[in-house]
């Protein structure tokens, strides 16, 4: 017969090891992150629910006008009414402060540290199998040691959505960086600049297009993972899908599904206008 | 004058280990023998020249001959893998990181092909990049941007960005921005070679317009044969990584150092590197205004010429007198003055050819040759004119009488 031997390795209780490992000695840098991550929800949140309801509506047609035409604009907002109708405004809301502060922070991390592997080429190498990793993952596998991390709650959904937003941000801004004109950075290297003053004044302003179409894809990646995120305590519009599945109740199913695809179209075209301005004069993506 | 920039055994190898070929580079084995054993592409191979204060020193060669590569020495954005650059007396070389961001901030500005500009800012805002970069306060930089500017005639363009400029203009934000700076030393790496004839041909002459103002010493590189000779003091001419000959354009064109040099003059536009005083002849006759006639006379019988120049005390040219009227004018008594012509044409010892063609068209006499100071040193013949055009050796062409 084939059977595989009775061999066995014990690979999975090593990364069981190694998680309980970082959970207790790093406690304090969890629950700061974890401090920091809630915080930044729930403000994002709370000015979004303040804000009376029109005036979001009209910000999001004026974003559209600005970023794409009127009509668009009329749309968006449209859009944006119809997700109210069904009920789910503050779900929404959730939904939208947990993409907010999981972009914030994939930028946050992801910029710097495309910056080091466009620099560093042995950084490069290390990276690259571990970014193809986070993408390929399956997403449930990383929602335990987000449990185990932070709980259940908005938190653990952020750090399961980081690890699957956060490569698009890096890969580009490593692409855009080493993609800027060879000419441009050697016109600024004659003029004596430092390596600082380079990256600030020259690499990064001109990487800015393309770092600006990973932001987009990080984005929508973020807006891909709600559902999933839900499953360890996100609540929004993910929260109303699962209830929905749990209950077969394809009225809410529909009515929560179709809001964040109405979500993903507003953000994703807004997304991309503000990285067509960026375009404009920009140099790396001609 | 003096040597601004020294360049010794300068050499550039690319591969993994450039330093282990420097021996064999010492032991004189060739560039394709070197790339054969080992790999290494020599880019600049054993390079020794000197580069004097304001000059235009003109780098020429084919595509691949290494003129970037040596130009980009001069900043190190090319390290040397031996040899030294000496600039002002200093190893350049040998600098460390501070020292080197310094000159470059300081000294040497660069001027590239494809412009280099940044595409994300405003001309003035690459304009004042280099001084940005050495924390120029915001008002000078302004107003050293705008001059410099102004000087490259783009004044009202300040705030459009690159894209929004054709090709020449461009450029001339690449000079400005080199300009800016003030550097006392000006690399320019075929800047113009991206401009179609007509504007190339405004950009050499505003070049030089520029230079004569501000006399930096510029180090420019051409693969265009008409554009070295027009712009260069000097030139030096490379192939496979060496330089083969540095001279002035006649030095190059009157004795080229081997056939690879003759073969790349071959189609220059003479007209526009030789000058009158490469073509004249000195005169074996001259006469003086207190002469008189009889002389004058005895000296056109002993030249076997037809006419002679008459200059004063101080060797200016007063004018010409032919035989038959000097013959006429000693039958009727009169003075050489009363039988001279002043109907001459005086030409510049430094002017080209090319423009003396239409005077010596409309001319009936040779064309009187001044230096700076007004006194004749020669005279062009129609004929010498058209045969500077043709000859390949100018110098030894019979000296012709008049
Ligand atoms: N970074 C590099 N790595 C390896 N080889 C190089 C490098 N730069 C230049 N070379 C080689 O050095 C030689 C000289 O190149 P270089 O660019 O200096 O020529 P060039 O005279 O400027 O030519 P062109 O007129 O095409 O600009 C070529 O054989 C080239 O392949
Ligand atoms: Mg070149």
């Amino acid at each position: 017969m084939g059977n595989f031997p009775d061999i066995r390795t014990q690979i999975g209780d090593y990364v069981d090891q190694f998680v309980s490992f970082l959970d207790t000695s790093l406690e304090g840098f969890f629950d700061f992150i974890f401090f920091i991550s809630s915080r930044t929800i729930n403000g994002i949140a709370d000015f979004l629910m303040w804000m009376p309801w029109w005036l979001f509506i009209i910000l999001i047609v004026l974003m559209g006008w600005y970023f794409k035409s009127v009509v668009s604009g009329v749309l968006y907002g449209l859009f944006i009414f119809l997700i109210g109708t069904f009920g789910l405004w503050e779900d929404m809301m959730t939904t939208i402060s947990i993409i907010i502060t999981a972009v914030i922070i994939c930028l946050i991390i992801g910029i710097p540290l495309g910056v080091w592997m466009a620099f560093s080429k042995g950084f490069s190498t290390v990276m690259r199998p571990l970014l193809d990793a986070m993408q390929t993952m399956p997403s449930f596998v990383y929602l335990i040691p987000a449990i185990f991390f932070f709980g259940l709650g908005n938190v653990s959904a952020i750090f399961a959505t980081l690890i699957y937003a956060l490569p698009p941000v890096i890969r580009l801004t490593e692409l855009a960086i080493r993609g800027v004109d060879k000419e441009v950075i050697e016109s600024a290297q004659s003029f004596g600049s430092s390596n600082w003053q380079m990256l600030k004044k020259v690499q990064l302003p001109q990487a800015l297009p393309t770092i600006m179409a990973g932001v987009n894809q990080t984005t929508m990646m973020a807006l891909a993972m709600v559902v999933i995120a839900s499953m360890v305590g996100a609540s929004g519009l993910g929260e109303q899908v699962l209830v929905a599945i749990n209950r077969i109740d394809i009225a809410l199913g529909f009515e929560a599904g179709i809001s964040i695809v109405f979500l993903a179209i507003i953000i994703d075209r807004i997304t991309n206008g503000v990285a067509g301005k960026f375009q404009k004069h920009g140099g790396a993506t001609e | 004058m003096t040597a601004q920039i020294r360049v010794e055994n300068v050499s550039k190898i690319f591969g993994p280990k450039p330093k282990s070929v420097i021996p064999m580079i010492k032991e004189g084995m060739s560039k394709e023998g070197i790339l054969n054993k080992t790999n290494h592409t020599v880019g600049v191979y054993n390079a020794s020249f000197e580069v004097e204060k304001g000059e235009v020193f003109v780098i020429m060669g084919l595509s691949g001959s290494g003129k970037s590569t040596l130009i980009r020495c001069f900043n190190l954005l090319n390290k040397p893998t031996d040899g030294s650059i000496y600039l002002d007396g200093e190893d350049i070389v040998a600098f460390n990181k501070n020292e080197l961001k310094k000159i470059r901030q300081e000294k040497i500005a660069m001027v590239f092909q494809h412009f280099g500009l940044f595409s994300h800012r405003t001309i003035l805002a690459n304009v004042e990049y280099g001084l940005e970069i050495r924390n120029v306060s915001k008002e000078e930089r302004r107003e050293i941007a705008m001059n410099n500017i102004e000087t490259v005639g783009l004044k009202g363009y300040e705030d459009k960005y690159p894209d929004e400029l054709s090709g020449g203009m461009q450029q001339r934000v690449g000079l400005a921005r080199a300009l800016a700076n003030d550097p006392d030393i000006l690399l320019m790496d075929e800047p113009f070679s991206a401009l179609d004839p007509l504007i190339r041909r405004e950009m050499q002459l505003e070049l030089l317009d520029i230079q004569e103002r501000l006399q930096k010493t510029i180090i420019f590189i051409t693969h265009d044969v008409n554009e070295a000779f027009k712009l260069g003091d000097r030139v030096a001419v490379m192939k496979n990584g060496q330089v083969e000959q540095v001279g002035t354009p006649e030095e190059i064109i009157t004795s080229p150092a081997n056939h690879y040099i003759s073969d790349f003059i071959k189609d220059i536009d003479r007209s526009k590197v030789f000058q009158a005083e490469h073509i004249m002849t000195r005169p074996n006759a001259l006469v003086s205004l207190k002469d008189g006639l009889n002389v004058a006379v005895k000296e056109m019988k002993e030249n076997g010429i037809s006419s002679v120049f008459v200059v004063n005390r101080s060797r200016q040219v007063e004018g010409i007198v032919t035989i038959d009227d000097a013959i006429q004018g000693i039958k009727e008594k009169q003075r050489l003055s009363d039988v001279l012509r002043h109907d001459i044409t005086v030409v510049n010892q430094e002017e080209y050819i090319n423009d003396l063609i239409p005077k010596a068209l409309e001319s009936q006499f040779p064309l009187a040759v001044v230096n700076g100071e007004n006194k004749l040193i020669g005279f062009i013949l129609r004929v010498h004119v058209l045969s500077g055009l043709v000859s390949e050796e100018i110098n030894k062409s019979e000296a012709y009488y008049v």
